[in-house]
């Protein structure tokens, strides 16, 4: 869908006290990231909503990198398309970096730059960064990461955040080792005196102290998946590293030796190991999974494709794993570092064969936590691969969310017969006969010693008892109990999230990260006056309650970030009969969707 | 005791107990003769078949598992990841005893990169290729150990050098590495016995002839070239621990390698006077023996006390596949803190 001109313009509420966003362009690998975390922690910490986004290059060190914060009291979390305030840190990118800024926004740049400022409409702020680093006499090692604090110290003087959440937020990010936490102090201090004694501006930007935050958490998505999974009992991971997953499974590492030690033997309750690739991380799990072991990966698109053969072996063979794919731009090796749902397709068919898996698409960190046990008791529920989707925007970056909440079920390990177990069972017991009716097997697990326990899992034809068979009846019989077994999920896995309002007759669906954007998208188009009831999906295979939704609509917009339009292709081959009811909403360009864009995007449908 | 098939063994189990459904190779195959080994190996070691996993990738030989131990779970995954496939379920149970049967295409061609890392995490299990140097399911494609030259019916000549298993399991830093010949049933059964009482992975290359597509008389895969070029290192037997104290060891004629549950490997000196336990000598013997035509067989290298992939996980006593639900999910206090640190 090509850009639109605006048929409206979009109400300018959004600057304001605790309202603006903030855009922060350095280079990669300068220690921004600190900085930068501590303005977003320091404005939470005052109590005032607010979320981060790191648009981060393919780079360890050198190429432009940028982080916008996006201070929102209305509790918007998306990306905002332009910045109120801009700091420009690195001169490659320093003419560029004035073309995101609002007319008169704050531009905020080292003084050391000597590249032309090409707008006059924007307050300028000169930060003599280089004369107050030497004068502060770091390090040599450090100059160049303390420079980052100038912005810091400057801005906090301009918006009115305080030093003692700046020092809170310090004391988080080092662990309380004192002496970078007291060095960076003394530099944004210095950068605030100097803010104090030179600049007498008028802004209409700035920070005051709130109660909107209350017990919330600011956590990005794979740590909260993560957690999820050490929560939902896991016993076995197996990863290999890719861009943008590989925080999930660290965050395991870092987390699961405190929760998940054996409190009466100090014994470590879990199994995590880095594979070699792709190939292995799922072949273990696979492995793990056949055994009784609730198994789980995290990868993104590339390691995906490679995962597709195993995909299709633990669909056929039944067995439960888990595999978080934390999206990137693809095709192919594509835009590594930028975000995507790109790969609904291919987690959704993934293997070679009629397979169709099941799949859970969080649209929030809180969610993230959520599916991360869900997805381990659907997997072994059901005997199956479940996917988790998520993203580099969902999963990389920092979101203010709503506290986790405990299990509020118990861990579920689904139909698993041990050697008592196997002595109880009346009918013939065979790990592929459907003996109550309901398409799930029960199953036996290696090192179950009953005589009558064993059973020989393969990816090749099997009859009830799994032994081979290449005959026709016995495999369509099969496979069609499969298809059962996965359609009945559709009663568990988690329901779409309707919001109505009133008397309107179009809807529009999205799922994963697009919330945050659209939410503040449909209140732009409310005051447009084009009424959109909003279903979020978080789960496939499609239950009634979506296909109801789209039933009960006279237009369903459906907002991806992918070029194709994936999800509206498969919800339109759920049902063709509404197919040419369903319009797709679909940009990939690697940022996330902002309001503004989706806000057009809707106006240019509704008008035509 | 009437014949071979009923002797009952120490736990009350006859020959019978280990077998699994019929070949459905071809007759004379030496899968076959792999396949009777591991049961006579099995059942004269007292394994309880329960007690045992068989995993296998893909081809003629990783056919193999369906042909023993009924009795045990089995699976037969994708080609060349058996390994991984291993690696995931014996971690649900330590204690269970893994053997997994491959094939030198998928082992040495699709599974090279597996079986590197395999070998090189010491995972505790028995790793059987069983190689004949042809691709049989696809019917008489080269293989990675097919010897440069080799002439096969559609094929024509073989353009490329070799892949020598065993070469590649000791730079791997697999802890105990073995050749055998499927024509030499006795020393087969004995280096699998001891390969089931390694501590770590016991990888077993043994030369196994396929009669349909690669048994001319001038093959290196074939029995007839095996017969008359297989030089053993050694007249091999394994040595239970009952028997250990009764057995004398002539000083200077044996080796005597204890494993580390009481268990040994006797090894009579023959042609070579050669000492597996030294990763460089093995490699260099395997140079020279390749450089003289002979097909070595016997035990390679062995280091029985290189620690495994588990004993770099503090596991519980009991197997994680049992451990109760309860002990699995982290208490909801727990939560609470992490809520209050998440900022």
């Amino acid at each position: 869908m090509a850009q639109t001109q605006s048929k409206k313009p979009v109400q300018r509420r959004l600057s304001g006290v605790n309202e603006f966003s903030i855009n922060i362009g350095t280079e990669n690998g300068s220690g921004s990231q600190t900085a930068n975390l501590t303005i977003l922690r320091a404005i939470f910490k005052m109590g005032v909503p607010v979320s981060g986004k790191n648009i981060f290059p393919s780079n360890i060190q050198g190429l432009p990198t940028w982080y916008k914060i996006r201070v929102s009291q209305s509790g918007y979390g998306g990306r905002r398309k332009e910045a109120d305030i801009v700091v420009a840190m690195n001169p490659k990118t320093f003419t560029a970096d004035q073309g995101d800024l609002v007319k008169g926004g704050l531009f905020l740049y080292a003084d050391d730059i000597k590249d032309p400022i090409e707008r006059d409409d924007m307050i300028l702020v000169a930060m003599p960064v280089k004369k107050l680093v030497k004068e502060a006499k770091p390090h040599r090692d450090l100059r160049k990461f303390v420079a980052n604090m100038i912005y810091v110290g400057v801005l906090a003087n301009l918006l009115g955040i305080e030093m003692e959440p700046i020092k809170a937020a310090l004391d988080y990010h080092f662990k309380g080792k004192e002496s970078p936490v007291e060095f960076n102090i003394k530099m944004i201090e210095r950068a605030y005196q100097w803010a104090e004694e030179n600049l007498d501006l008028e802004i209409p930007y700035k920070i005051e102290p709130r109660d909107l935050t209350g017990n919330a958490i600011l956590v990005d998505g794979n740590t909260a998946a993560g957690l999820g999974t050490i929560y939902g009992g896991m016993h076995f991971v197996s990863w290999y590293p890719i861009t943008p997953a590989t925080s999930l499974p660290e965050a395991i590492l870092e987390y699961a030796p405190k929760l998940r030690l054996d409190p009466e033997t100090g014994k470590s309750t879990y199994v995590i190991i880095q594979a070699e690739d792709e190939l292995a991380a799922i072949g273990m799990c696979v492995g793990a999974g056949w055994a009784g072991l609730r198994a789980m990966t995290a990868t993104s698109g590339p390691g995906l494709s490679l995962m597709a053969e195993y995909a299709s072996l633990a669909y056929l063979s039944e067995i439960p794993i888990v595999i978080w794919v934390v999206q990137r731009v693809g095709p192919s090796t594509g835009l590594p570092t930028r975000t995507a749902q790109g790969d609904i397709n291919l987690a959704y068919y993934l293997g070679q064969g009629d397979t169709k898996h099941i799949m859970l698409i969080p649209g929030n960190v809180k969610e993230c936590f959520e599916f991360g046990w869900k997805a381990l008791d659907l997997a072994e529920k059901y005997q199956t691969a479940v996917f988790c989707l998520s993203d580099l925007d969902l999963g990389k970056n920092q979101w203010m969310t709503e506290p986790f909440e405990y299990p509020d079920t118990p861990i579920e390990r689904g139909k698993i017969l041990w050697e008592e177990d196997l002595e109880k069972i009346k009918d013939e017991w065979g790990r592929y006969r459907d003996l109550d009716g309901d398409f799930i097997p029960y199953r036996t697990v290696p090192g179950n010693i009953h005589p009558k326990g064993a059973y020989f899992a393969r990816g090749t034809g099997h009859d009830e008892f799994a032994n081979y068979s290449e005959h026709p009846e016995v495999w369509r019989k099969n496979l069609d109990r499969i298809k059962n077994k996965i359609d009945s999920s559709k009663a568990d896995i988690p329901e779409p999230v309707i919001t109505k309002i009133r008397e309107a007759k179009n809807g529009i669906i999205a799922f994963g990260s697009m919330d945050a954007a659209l939410v503040e998208a449909l209140d732009y188009l409310k005051a447009d006056g084009v009424k959109l009831n909003y279903l979020r999906l978080r789960s496939l295979p499609a239950s009634d309650q979506v296909l109801d939704f789209i039933r009960s609509h006279e237009k369903v917009y459906v907002l991806e970030n992918n070029r194709d339009g994936q999800m509206h292709g498969i919800l339109s081959l759920e049902l063709p009969e509404k197919a040419q009811d369903m319009i797709s909403i679909a940009m990939l360009d690697g940022l996330p969707i902002n309001a503004e864009w989706i806000r057009e995007a809707v106006l240019n449908e509704e008008t035509d | 005791m009437t014949g071979k098939g009923k002797k009952i063994n120490d736990i009350g189990l006859s020959r019978e107990d280990y077998k699994g459904k019929p070949s459905t190779l071809c007759l004379g195959c030496g899968h076959n003769a792999i396949v009777g080994q591991i049961i006579s190996a099995c059942h004269e070691l007292n394994i309880l078949p329960e007690s045992l996993i068989k995993v296998s990738g893909i081809g003629c030989s990783s056919k193999a598992p369906t042909y023993f131990m009924d009795r045990s779970f089995g699976f037969n995954g994708l080609h060349g990841r058996m390994p991984s496939l291993a690696t995931g379920a014996l971690f649900a149970d330590t204690s269970l005893i893994g053997i997994g049967v491959s094939g030198d295409g998928d082992t040495a061609s699709i599974g090279m990169g597996q079986f590197k890392h395999v070998t090189r995490r010491n995972l505790p299990m028995l790793y059987i290729v069983a190689n004949n140097g042809v691709y049989g399911l696809t019917k008489g494609q080269f293989s990675a150990t097919a010897e440069q030259g080799l002439a096969l019916k559609k094929q024509g000549q073989n353009r490329y050098v070799p892949v020598d298993i065993v070469w590649e399991a000791i730079a791997g830093r697999a802890s105990f590495v073995a050749r055998s010949f499927s024509g030499d049933p006795q020393q087969l059964k004995a280096l699998i016995m001891a390969g089931l009482h390694h501590k770590g992975i016991a990888v077993i290359d043994v030369i196994s002839p396929c009669v349909t597509f690669n048994n001319h008389d001038d093959s290196y895969h074939s029995y007839a070239w095996g017969k008359s070029h297989e030089v053993a290192l050694h007249e091999l037997s394994f040595v239970p621990p009952v028997q250990a104290i009764k057995v004398q060891y002539a000083e200077g004629e044996t080796i005597n390698v204890p494993l580390y549950d009481g268990t040994h490997i006797l090894l009579k000196k023959l042609a070579h006077d050669y000492e597996p336990t030294n990763r460089a000598g093995a490699l260099e013997m395997l140079e020279e023996a390749n450089n003289r035509n002979e097909l070595i067989t016997g035990l390679i290298y062995i280091n029985p006390k290189q620690s495994t992939l588990f004993d770099l996980y503090d596991l519980p006593d009991i197997a994680l596949n049992r451990l109760p639900a309860e002990k699995l999910r982290p208490s909801p206090e727990s939560l609470a803190e992490i809520n209050q640190i998440m900022y």
